[in-house]
Formats: C-alpha cells, sequence, structure tokens
C-alpha cells in the first residue's frame, strides 16, 4: 500500500512516501504564503523521486500547523500525534519526544505501546523555538547551518539572561560588541533555549528515552546542550525535520 | 535647596532638577552602552539649562534598570515608586499609573499621597513595550514617532493574533506583502500592544484618576487604543518620558529637607 504524509510547518512543507514499511522518498520546500500550492509541489516532487504517481495513493494525512489548509488529504492529525508516532516508530524506546520546530516547542511524553500521555509546548511565545535561534544567528551574521559546529567550541558559554527573543538579541549584540567569542555566544544561546524547554518539561517529566525530532534538532550545538540540561543521552533521528511528515505517513498506512 | 532625580531606562536617561520642590530643568537623552555615563550625560545636560554647576546638588535620587550604577546618587528608589511619586504630583487625583516604557511595562496603583498600594509588571517579555513598536516600526520602514499619527488614519484594524514580537513580525511581513495598508498594520499593532497592557492593569484593577506615564505615551495611537479597552480617558502630563525622573527628584527633595534640621 503507498501512502503519503505532509506536514505544512510554519516555515518548511515536508512530505514522506512510504509503501508498507519503506520509505520512498521524502521531500522538504519552503512553506512561503501560499501553503496549498507548495503543499501540493512538494507531494508533486516527492512522487516525482520515488516515481509514483498521484492516483497511486492510497491515503494522505496532513500534519502541521497549515495543514488544514491542504486540499486533497483525506484526513489530518495534530502534529504532536505525528512526531509521537514517527519517533516511537524509529525509536520503540522513546518515552519522551521533543519536537523542535520553527515556531513551536513541544515535549511529549509517551507509554509503553507510543501512545501520548501528556505534554507540554510553547504557546504565544518564541522562547525555546527554531526563530529564537535564527533570530540570533541573523543578529551575529552566522549561517544557521553552522550555528551548532560553531558553537562546540567554546571556552565559556556568555551569559543570555533574557527569555524573550527581543531582549535576547539585544543582549547577543551587546556580547558582540563587546568582543565576547561567537563560539561563546552560540554556546550560550543554545544554552538559553535548552533552559526554556526543561522549563516547558519540567511539567510533563522526562522518562527515558529521549528523542529530539523537528529541523532544530540538525542543530548539534542545541543536541548537545539539551543533553547537559536534562543530563540524559538523547537520541536524534538521521533526518530529524521530516519525523512529522513520517508519522503522519504511517498514520495513512495503518488507517486504511 | 537644589536636587536632582535621574532615571536611568533601557533606552533613554532624563534627569530633573528641582529647586525648593518646583522643576528648574530636565533633560532626556539616549542611553549608551554605558549607564553611568548615561547619568552623566543627562544630569549635566539639565543642570546646563537651569545654569546650575554640578556642585549645586545637595541631593540625588537615582531610578530605573541602571539606577545601581550611577555614581553620584545619595539613594536609588524604584521606578515603580517614583512613577507613582510623579504622577501623583502632576495629577494628585491620580489612583492608577500605567508606565510604558522602552523594554518593559507596569500598571501601579497608589493612594492620595501617591504612595504605591499594588502594582504588576511585564519586563520579560517585549509584548507591550516600547521594543514591540519599535521592531514593528523597523519592519514598517517609517520612523517610531511616526507611527502613532499614521495608525489614526487607518479605517480599520488588521488583525494581529500574536502577542509575541518575533511572531507579529512575521504576520505583519506576510499581511504587508499582501498589500495590507501601513496605517491598519499599525492600528492592529496598537490594539495588540493594548491588550497586553489592559491585561496587566485587570491585575492591579482600575480605579481613575487613571494616567499614562513613559515614553509610549506619546504615541496617539497607543494611547487612544488603551483609552477605548479601559474605558476611561487617560491622563497624561506634557512630558510623560520624564515622570519617573521627577519622582525620583521629589524624593530627593524629601529626603535632603528632612536631613536639614
Amino acid at each position: 500500500m503507498i501512502v503519503a504524509g505532509i506536514d505544512v510547518g510554519s516555515l518548511s512543507t515536508k512530505v514522506v512516501v512510504m509503501q508498507d514499511d519503506e520509505i520512498l522518498s521524502a521531500n522538504t520546500l519552503t512553506t512561503g504564503e501560499e501553503a496549498a500550492v507548495m503543499a501540493e509541489k512538494t507531494l508533486n516532487q516527492a512522487l516525482r523521486k520515488a516515481n509514483i504517481s498521484f492516483d497511486q495513493l492510497e491515503n494522505i494525512v496532513a500534519t502541521g500547523y497549515g495543514r488544514k489548509s491542504v486540499p486533497f488529504t483525506d484526513k489530518s492529525k495534530s502534529e504532536m500525534m505525528c512526531h509521537a508516532r514517527g519517533a516511537y516508530w524509529l525509536f520503540p524506546s522513546a518515552r519522551t519526544v521533543i519536537d523542535i520546530g520553527a515556531e513551536s516547542v513541544k515535549v511529549i511524553r509517551l507509554n509503553e505501546n507510543g501512545g501520548v500521555e501528556d505534554f507540554a509546548g510553547n504557546d504565544k511565545c518564541a522562547a525555546g523555538t527554531g526563530i529564537f535561534l535564527d533570530t540570533m544567528a541573523k543578529a551575529m551574521e552566522v549561517p544557521i547551518e553552522e550555528v551548532g559546529e560553531i558553537s562546540l567550541k567554546y571556552k565559556e558559554r556568555a551569559q543570555i539572561s533574557s527569555m524573550c527573543a527581543v531582549f535576547a538579541e539585544s543582549e547577543v549584540v551587546s556580547h558582540v560588541h563587546r568582543g565576547t567569542p561567537r563560539n561563546d555566544i552560540l554556546a550560550g544561546i543554545h544554552e538559553s533555549i535548552a533552559e526554556r524547554i526543561f522549563g516547558m518539561s519540567n511539567r510533563v517529566g522526562i522518562k527515558e528515552d529521549v528523542v529530539i525530532t523537528g529541523g532544530v534538532a540538525k542543530n548539534i550545538g542545541m543536541i548537545k546542550a539539551l543533553e547537559e540540561k536534562f543530563g540524559v543521552k538523547v537520541y536524534v533521528p538521521e533526518d530529524p525535520e521530516i519525523i512529522g511528515a513520517f508519522g503522519a505517513a504511517l498514520i495513512a498506512r495503518d488507517s486504511k | 535647596m537644589i536636587v536632582a532625580g535621574v532615571d536611568v531606562g533601557s533606552l533613554s536617561g532624563e534627569t530633573v532638577i528641582l529647586r525648593d520642590g518646583d522643576i528648574l530643568s530636565y533633560s532626556i537623552v539616549k542611553t549608551g552602552a554605558d549607564s553611568a555615563k548615561t547619568a552623566e550625560r543627562a544630569t549635566e545636560e539639565a543642570l546646563k539649562k537651569a545654569g546650575i554647576p554640578f556642585e549645586g546638588i545637595e541631593f540625588t535620587v537615582a531610578t530605573g534598570y541602571g539606577r545601581v550604577i550611577v555614581p553620584f546618587a545619595d539613594k536609588n528608589i524604584t521606578e515603580i515608586s517614583c512613577h507613582a511619586k510623579g504622577a501623583s504630583y502632576i495629577f494628585p487625583t491620580v489612583r492608577t499609573i500605567l508606565d510604558m516604557g522602552g523594554q518593559d511595562c507596569k500598571a501601579i496603583r497608589c493612594n492620595d499621597v501617591g504612595k504605591v498600594t499594588n502594582f504588576a509588571m511585564n519586563d520579560k517579555c517585549a509584548a507591550g513595550t516600547g521594543r514591540f513598536c519599535d521592531v514593528i516600526a523597523e519592519v514598517l520602514d517609517i520612523p517610531l514617532e511616526d507611527i502613532g499619527k499614521i495608525s489614526l488614519q487607518a479605517e480599520k484594524d488588521a488583525m494581529i493574533s500574536s502577542a509575541c514580537a518575533v511572531f507579529a513580525k512575521t504576520e505583519v511581513v506576510t499581511i504587508l506583502r499582501r498589500g495590507t495598508p501601513k496605517s491598519e498594520i499599525l492600528s492592529g499593532i496598537h490594539e495588540a500592544i493594548a491588550s497586553r497592557v489592559f491585561a496587566l492593569l485587570q491585575r492591579v484593577g482600575i480605579e481613575r484618576d487613571f494616567v499614562i506615564t513613559g515614553g509610549i505615551a506619546k504615541n496617539l495611537g497607543v494611547v487612544k487604543k488603551v483609552a477605548e479597552k479601559v474605558g476611561l480617558e487617560p491622563l497624561i502630563s506634557q512630558e510623560p518620558q520624564i515622570v519617573g525622573a521627577l519622582g525620583a527628584a521629589l524624593f530627593a527633595h524629601e529626603m535632603c529637607k528632612k536631613e536639614q534640621p
């Protein structure tokens, strides 16, 4: 059975095409303003990669903040359900999934069967999210892809005391002016994000194993900072960004 | 008896000079990297206007977020007490004060002698502060001084659903590209700020008279939205930005009087 999962995030749209237990293709594009148009484009590219036609898809499940704007799906599911599903399939020992996206962050606790027991997340605030990291990287003029590696070479983490992205940005700028090494500043930024997520997780509790999903999980500095803050080893899927879409595809497969 | 009140805020520094309890002069300067220097610059400017040498000041009270590093201050007093003191000097009937500063926002209740009875503040988040306006004005490429006036031309408000300045910025970029007029965006932004500060005011309760202080009080767009939410016409002094420094100076005057029998 061939199915697709589509994750329409605030920043990027991800598609996973699956046949039974196997991923045939995955594709990511920038969401932009026309979520529906981009969802279609992302899906078409993924289908082409897999050499599958649209008509061969037996089921499509959409997720993500823009899931309601995708016209051709059979069903939509919350990001939380999809990330839980995708992470648990890859790591059956996962009991906590932390999904760090562009504008959202969620700490999800799972039971032994992969069911969602509890969760906490950011609501109206950018602290702890990808856009927080992005704002700081821009202020420092460091490409976002390089932030993680650079941060690992820190000597002493710079102190970033503000939780608010706007105030933290000013702090970062004054660190730059003062001549604080950029490794130290970036390490401080990661610590600040980890601190925020740690605060969020207090309510649901952290149970091992911990899996990190979402685009920000590609940042090795962020992963190290989280491991240190939580005091546990964390697991990261090979392509953490597509886990929501992957989970959606699994739900599409199993609900048909 | 000549005294000074110095308010070192996140974005600006103000000094008020009093002679025997009456305002002699005041100054407003931008905050630099060094808070101590900001305080000095503001005070020097105010003294120059008054034609008084630095040594002429008998007592100085510092307030504001940089108050602890004003080297020449005899005493530090919180902004909350100083805003209540200053507002109540200008408007003796005041019972509720909304201080809207560059990086924080405070709702203050006071009694008939300007003493603080309750307060709530937000200094952890840019929502509802001057920085929020700043971020949006920059995206819209409009000078900060003009956003109030421009917002008043709007026929309706653009819907801004985010309280977070970073998310709101993204929203504004999107609706701007869709062709929403800047005036409507600004009006929507002011509405968002007003909702935020109204929630803060509700935490302390609102009793008349109601005064708005701080630099944002000069933004007529925000003032109008706050007035609509609160249901009271706010009183605003001629120079709302110096109310904190004025309060500090009034405390300095009282303390100086006590010291001199």
